[in-house]
């Protein structure tokens, strides 16, 4: 058998990329897109592709209006390049994920990605107004606009994020953009019993706050709940929110620098060695995942508001993946990071595709030459 | 029922809901042949009452299996004609499904049925919490429409709109089979198809369950409303307080006419000398909201404001909002008929955009009065016009579409929250080519591939949609190098 040449293709315009796509359609040959690289193993272990295709021609940043709070990316942009630009401006993008180096934005939407700023700001699909999308019919298709209002048309800006690119590929997109808190400061409490964690952790999620993210951590038997506040008021809001915290029992401190804190939070999501599942659960199971977590042997991160919680296991097995999946049924449990063994040895998403998505999929991309087998 | 309408449909409908809740009598029918905008009528074969998700799956099951179009319709508020009937069609009210499934409060989760209006929702979970999207008509719109349209409101510059709060939908699907999309949780293994069939615009089939996030009410809230000389004058205010990284729970405007209409409607006392009324609304924390509503009223200040009224009570705010909301049903006060349009244009550009406005209403010899969500440069211009005068109700059309073509040029959309339904879509192609309105369909046709869900709404021209090609296989032709595919 013939040894497989990975080929790479870096095309310079939309036309080109829909052109490419096109062709690979009619030849029935697959392509693997590719942004900055930090997330190419998430998903399911796909056959390798005939084709790697780049978006390193496409990383201009199209537009950021200022005075509208909004603006263009092509997909090949890295996000903390676009961060910085919009920084200039005492603005910023609310999407955080972790960023293991060259994340671009194309990449970040395609997985859906997100961290702790989803809190208040929602995750990527709430942030994204309007897209361009090359399909594997050779069209160049746009849906939304630029402005932070509009309903005209289907939003498949929202089909797209998180579609792993096996609907066609992002070229660009229209982002609503937020002031960048001046000032910024974070309540913290700590506890070793996880059932009080978790209530003093719900209690704020239903207080009066307005938090920019709402956290918690838990590993070896000792957690931590992080609420953080931005603006001018923020010191004085984290003060009054440790109070709570400190009534329910937890030893609380008020850190105001405190963005290594943060960083640590969103660095617990990814992992080169260990296995890092993603559990979609809701609020008042977070004593369950605690618990799940050190059974598995395992640290977690979770955003206490949205339910959503990042395992971290040292060595799973697909038994560990299976007992997890388990005791946080019906939650889904995404597997993201893990040793190419075990994804080959476990459903990554542990969900069947409907059958909704699967007609989704034939419609979009018929010929299945988009990332095959990364979603299913 | 009319001699002449075949009956059987209607025996198959009544089969499932009962004679009482099915309606075929053209004098009964009648009420149902508008929604919101009522330039539009259109008389449905049957209109059927289900009040359950099982009734609803066997309507549609039957539809499906005769090949009927059908159209759902909630409160029947709409401002787009999106639930306006499809003669020979069957129209579903869902206004008897109005039960809440479950308020699960601990997660901040609330299940309920199409019919149940959006205000039920914020009363179910008062007064700790609250479901922000806010439409003017939220007392009798029903979550439903919401859905189908991503409805918004005045709250959305800060909260988002409807698709940010649906978390989970069980919808039968137009073949009649049900889908779970979504849940409580977020994030679930997949597509997206809860983003892509909030604001489908009841193409795509019709939700029977419907769950949505709900957030704590917030600790404190700073209303105020501000009187400028003119429009110029308090966009200018917006943009500034835009700048200063203030993020309002609501800003909205009214100019002359508006002012001038709403104020014989609730006696608010609002000066009708002024040009423009800027509401400001913060929320949050108490401690935040002082330090923002000084910096507000210093902004209208300097931006020529020569009166501000500050909400001392909740009775105050509430005269604002009230004043704000009646606008629209007050216009006929100084009008006999209005068309009201929805478009979007990015905040920035307001002040050149209302210009244009008055330019062209001056071209056409109409008034056209503005009332609309500033910070979101959601513009709702009001075409007045007498529908009893020969040609004036054409020209207020023709203005209208003007309106919207010019926030279209400005880099802006033709509807921000009323949809397209079937009365914007002929300005679809001014925003979208026949390559973007081509994957539209690709998408309607993996959720509808017959095309009996509301049809003849949102895309410009009618499409049919074409047979799945299947799973790529290499043709033997093509192995061969003796042909291609397109």
């Amino acid at each position: 058998m013939a040894e497989t040449v990975l080929r790479p293709e870096a095309p310079a315009s939309y036309e080109e990329t829909a052109e490419a796509l096109r062709s690979y359609a009619s030849e029935g040959r697959t392509v693997r897109f590719r942004g900055g690289g930090t997330k190419l193993d998430w998903g399911g272990v796909a056959p390798e592709p005939d084709v790697e295709m780049s978006f390193d021609g496409l990383d201009t940043i199209v537009e950021h209006n200022a005075g509208d709070l909004t603006a263009i990316l092509e997909a090949g942009v890295p996000l903390a390049a676009a961060q910085e630009r919009f920084a200039e401006a005492g603005q910023m993008l609310a999407i955080d994920p972790p960023d293991t180096g060259g994340a671009t934005i194309g990449g970040v939407l395609a997985t859906g990605d997100s961290g702790p700023l989803r809190h208040r700001y929602g995750a990527p699909r709430d942030l994204v107004l309007g897209m361009t999308v090359a399909l594997t019919d050779g069209t160049v298709a746009r849906s939304g606009g630029k402005v932070i209002k509009n309903v005209a048309g289907y939003d498949l800006a929202k089909l797209f994020t998180g579609s792993y690119g096996t609907l066609g590929a992002i070229l660009q997109v229209a982002l609503r953009l937020h002031p960048r808190p001046e000032h910024a400061a974070t309540a913290r409490g700590l506890s070793d019993d996880p059932h009080l964690l978790a209530q003093a952790a719900r209690e704020l999620s239903h207080a009066r706050f307005e938090m920019q993210c709402l956290d918690v951590a838990w590993a070896g038997g000792r957690g931590a709940l992080l609420a953080r506040f931005g603006g001018s008021a923020a010191a004085a809001q984290a003060e009054e929110a440790v109070r709570p915290a400190r009534r329910a029992g937890l030893e609380t401190t008020l850190v105001e620098d405190d963005g290594e804190l943060w960083a640590g939070q969103r660095a617990m999501q990814r992992s080169e060695r260990a296995t890092i599942v993603r559990v979609s659960g809701v609020q008042t199971q977070l004593d369950d995942v605690f618990r799940a977590a050190d059974r598995v042997g395992g640290k977690m991160v979770g955003r206490v508001a949205l339910g959503l919680s990042w395992i971290r296991i040292p060595d799973a097995t697909p038994e560990t993946i299976a007992d997890l999946r388990a005791a946080l049924s019906p939650a889904p449990c995404v597997v993201l990071d893990a040793p190419r063994d075990l994804r080959r040895q476990v459903d990554v998403w542990g969900a069947d595709q409907s059958v909704v998505m699967r007609r989704v999929r034939e419609r979009f991309d018929p010929a299945g030459v988009c990332n095959p087998g990364v979603l299913w | 029922m009319l001699p002449g309408v075949p009956s059987a449909l209607a025996d198959e409908l009544t089969a499932i809901c009962g004679a009482d809740r099915v309606v075929t009598h053209a004098d009964a029918l009648r009420t149902y042949e508008s929604d919101g905008l009522l330039q539009y009528r259109a008389m449905p074969r049957a209109v059927v009452l289900p009040e359950s998700a099982d009734e609803v799956q066997r309507i549609v099951q039957l539809c499906h299996d005769r090949g009927v179009p059908w159209v759902a319709r909630g409160a029947g508020s709409g401002l787009s004609g999106g639930a306006l009937p499809v003669e020979e069609g069957v129209l579903i009210v869902l206004s008897r499904m109005r039960r809440i499934l479950d308020v699960d409060i601990l997660n901040q989760r609330v299940t309920v049925e199409p019919g149940v209006t959006n205000i039920d929702v914020s009363n179910a979970v008062a007064p700790t919490h609250f479901y922000p999207p806010d439409p003017s008509s939220q007392i009798v719109c029903s979550i439903g429409g919401n859905v189908a349209e991503n409805s918004g409101g005045a709250h959305c510059f800060k909260y988002g709109f409807t698709t940010n709060y649906v978390t989970g939908l069980k919808v039968v699907l137009p073949d009649g089979s049900i889908e779970q999309l979504g849940g409580k949780g977020v994030d679930t293994p997949g597509y997206d198809l809860l983003g892509a069939f909030v604001g489908s615009e009841g193409t795509l089939g019709v939700a029977v369950e419907i769950t949505l996030r709900v957030v704590p009410r917030p600790a404190a809230v700073r209303t105020l409303v501000a009187f400028f000389d003119n429009t110029s004058e308090a966009g200018q205010a917006v943009s500034d307080i835009v700048s200063a990284g203030l993020v309002p729970a609501a800003m909205e405007m009214m100019d002359r006419l508006s002012i001038e209409a709403a104020e014989g409607a609730t006696h608010a006392g609002y000066p009708t000398e002024a040009g423009a009324a800027l509401i400001v609304e913060l929320d949050g924390s108490a401690a935040e909201c002082d330090v923002g509503f000084e910096q507000v009223q210093g902004i209208c200040d300097s931006n020529g404001a020569w009166e501000i009224r500050i909400a001392e009570d909740e009775a105050d705010r509430a005269l604002i909002w009230k004043t704000r909301k009646a606008a629209f049903a007050a216009m006929g006060r100084i009008s006999p008929n209005y068309y009201v349009q929805d478009s979007v244009i990015p905040r920035t550009r307001l002040p050149e955009v209302l210009s244009k406005i008055d330019e062209l209403a001056e071209e056409h010899g109409l008034r056209v009065a503005n009332v609309f969500h500033a910070g979101d440069g959601n513009l709702h211009p009001l075409v007045c016009y007498d529908g009893a005068k020969p040609g004036e109700a054409e020209r207020a059309e023709q203005l209208a579409g003007l309106i919207v073509a010019a926030c279209v040029e400005a880099g802006g959309s033709i509807t921000g929250e009323h949809g397209v339904g079937v009365d914007k879509k002929r300005y679809m192609p001014q925003m979208f080519g026949e390559p973007d309105l081509a994957a539209f369909q690709k998408l309607r046709c993996a959720f509808d591939p017959g095309g009996l869900a509301n049809p003849g709404k949102v895309m410009p021209t009618p499409r049919l949609c074409g047979e799945v090609p299947g799973p790529y296989r290499q043709h033997p032709l093509e192995a061969a190098g003796l042909a291609e595919r397109f």
